[in-house]
């Protein structure tokens, strides 16, 4: 693999909000085509890490590379950079006022300046890509939780992102609505999609990652491909955490 | 009563000349009202401190004040006082509608608000700038809520329109006055001057009304839960 191939590189980022140091300096990189899941107990910075990406949160110190070009500092250039990182949200975060085609659409019309017609063709493409075609008229008060974060994941899409991040996607569904928005993902992931996933899906980390970044209090402990990081983890930490994934799963082997 | 119809009729075509003055000066009191309005409350949620405190200046002097006073400090003192010499109808326009600005910017603002803060950050993240954003995703929809607490702002100028009267503009209580000072029949006259009122008001309220139904979205807005 040459550096070529590398997406993403992230570089040392710090960031703490007043008092409260949130990340301490962490460093990773992601390969064209590879989807990372970042997993770890709640509050060790996971989104905050995800935000410092394409600077809707700035970090204090550290820098973060697109395909080698500086995505930190770099002024007006940042909504450049921000159409080619695309991020799906725990809420989802649709825009209310519109019909799930016009989610999809109106980035591509205002920050795109496509045309209008070549727009629609496009979120028409892409609201089928996540399976909601027969849903490009309704309002997001009238879908489901799943169906709304698949119509995000088609919004994000549909501006050609060179990675999309996604962050915890499925922790406000249901089981039912979580396995249809994995499903997408996974499908996503299968074409080649550049993926960085927020997640406590292991299912979906152990199946689909192409490698698994274990966060604790600000820092990476450990990380690796899942099978090594699920069932051979190197440290006591990351024993424990996943450990009691399996307890849960009713599947612990001592 | 042949004598009040005749009377009536005879005037009428005066009285609706204060009819068009009055809907005048509500109109450019209104188109004020959002015209500062609407900036003086993205600039209460999106601006730098020292132009919130700006604004909050504003908003609190102009709702501070009562109307009256209001008119008389611009007609008397600071109009002239800046060497403008406005006819009353215009100050009256003016003042009605910086009036306006202070309550609809505090309308504006709390509509802004009430946007969920992540369509923000969603917008933001699909590489919109900051305006952009305002613009497609924020205005579209503070707007459509802001429109059943705007909609009390027709009534409030329209009504509050007829203390012009003081300053001398000529509308339609000025000439219902005038004309009861001719003719001396007193209660017929200021009861039709009521009734036009009535009409105007519920007349624009129908209309503003109309249009909300028309700009509504399924599950959003006041309508919805």
């Amino acid at each position: 693999m040459g550096p070529d191939d590398i997406v993403l590189r992230v570089e040392d980022i710090h960031k703490k909000f007043g008092e409260k140091v949130v990340l301490r300096g962490v460093s990773f990189s992601v390969k064209k085509g590879d989807t990372v899941v970042v997993i770890g107990p709640s509050g060790t910075g996971k989104s905050t890490l995800l935000r410092c990406i394409n600077q809707l949160t700035p970090p204090d110190m550290g820098r973060v590379f697109l395909h080698g070009e500086e995505v930190t500092n770099s002024g007006a250039k940042i909504s450049y950079f921000r159409q080619k990182i695309g991020m799906v949200f725990q809420n989802f975060f649709l825009f209310d006022h519109l019909t799930a085609l016009r989610n999809v659409e109106i980035a591509l019309l205002r920050v795109r300046k496509m045309d209008p017609k070549a727009a629609r063709e496009k979120a028409v493409y892409e609201l089928d890509q996540v399976g909601m075609s027969d849903w490009a008229d309704h309002f997001p008060a009238e879908l489901s939780g799943g169906q709304a974060q698949r119509v995000s994941i088609a919004r994000a899409l549909a501006m050609d992102p060179e990675v999309i991040l996604f962050d915890e996607p499925t922790s406000a569904l249901d089981p039912e609505l979580t396995r249809e928005v994995l499903e997408v993902m996974k499908k996503l992931a299968r074409t080649g999609l550049t993926m960085v996933v927020v997640s406590h899906e292991m299912g979906f980390a152990t199946s689909v990652a192409s490698e698994i970044i274990f966060m604790e209090g600000g820092r990476i402990v450990e990380q690796g491909p899942p099978h090594i990081l699920m069932s051979d983890p190197a440290y006591p930490r990351t024993r424990k955490f996943v450990s009691q994934f399996a307890d849960l799963a009713g599947q612990r082997k001592e | 009563m042949v004598e009040v119809t005749g009377v009536l009729m005879e005037w009428a075509p005066y009285l609706l000349g204060g009819v068009s003055i009055t809907l005048g000066m509500v109109g450019i009191a209104l188109g004020i009202g959002i015209v500062l309005g609407l900036p003086f409350a993205l600039v209460q949620v999106y601006g730098a401190r020292a132009h919130r405190i700006c604004i909050g200046a504003y908003a609190w002097f102009f709702r501070g004040l009562p109307v009256l006073v209001l008119l008389f400090l611009f007609y008397f003192g600071i109009f002239p006082a800046l060497g403008l010499d406005l006819p009353a109808f215009m100050v009256g326009a003016i003042v009605l509608g910086l009036r306006g600005a202070a309550y609809q910017s505090q309308i504006f603002r709390g509509a802004i608000q009430s946007i969920n803060e992540g369509q923000m950050t969603a917008a933001l993240s699909l590489g919109m700038t900051r305006l952009t954003a305002i613009k497609s995703i924020i205005l579209p929809q503070s707007l459509r809520i802001a429109l059943p607490g705007w909609s009390n702002e027709y009534p409030e100028i329209l009504t509050d329109s007829a203390i012009c009267y003081a300053i001398g503009v000529a509308e339609l209580l000025t000439r219902t006055s005038q004309i009861v000072s001719v003719t001396y029949i007193t209660m017929p006259i200021y009861l039709f001057c009521a009734v036009i009122f009535i009409i105007l008001n519920y007349a624009g309220m129908w209309i503003i009304q109309k249009i909300e139904l028309k700009v509504a979205i399924p599950g959003f807005g006041a309508g919805a839960g």
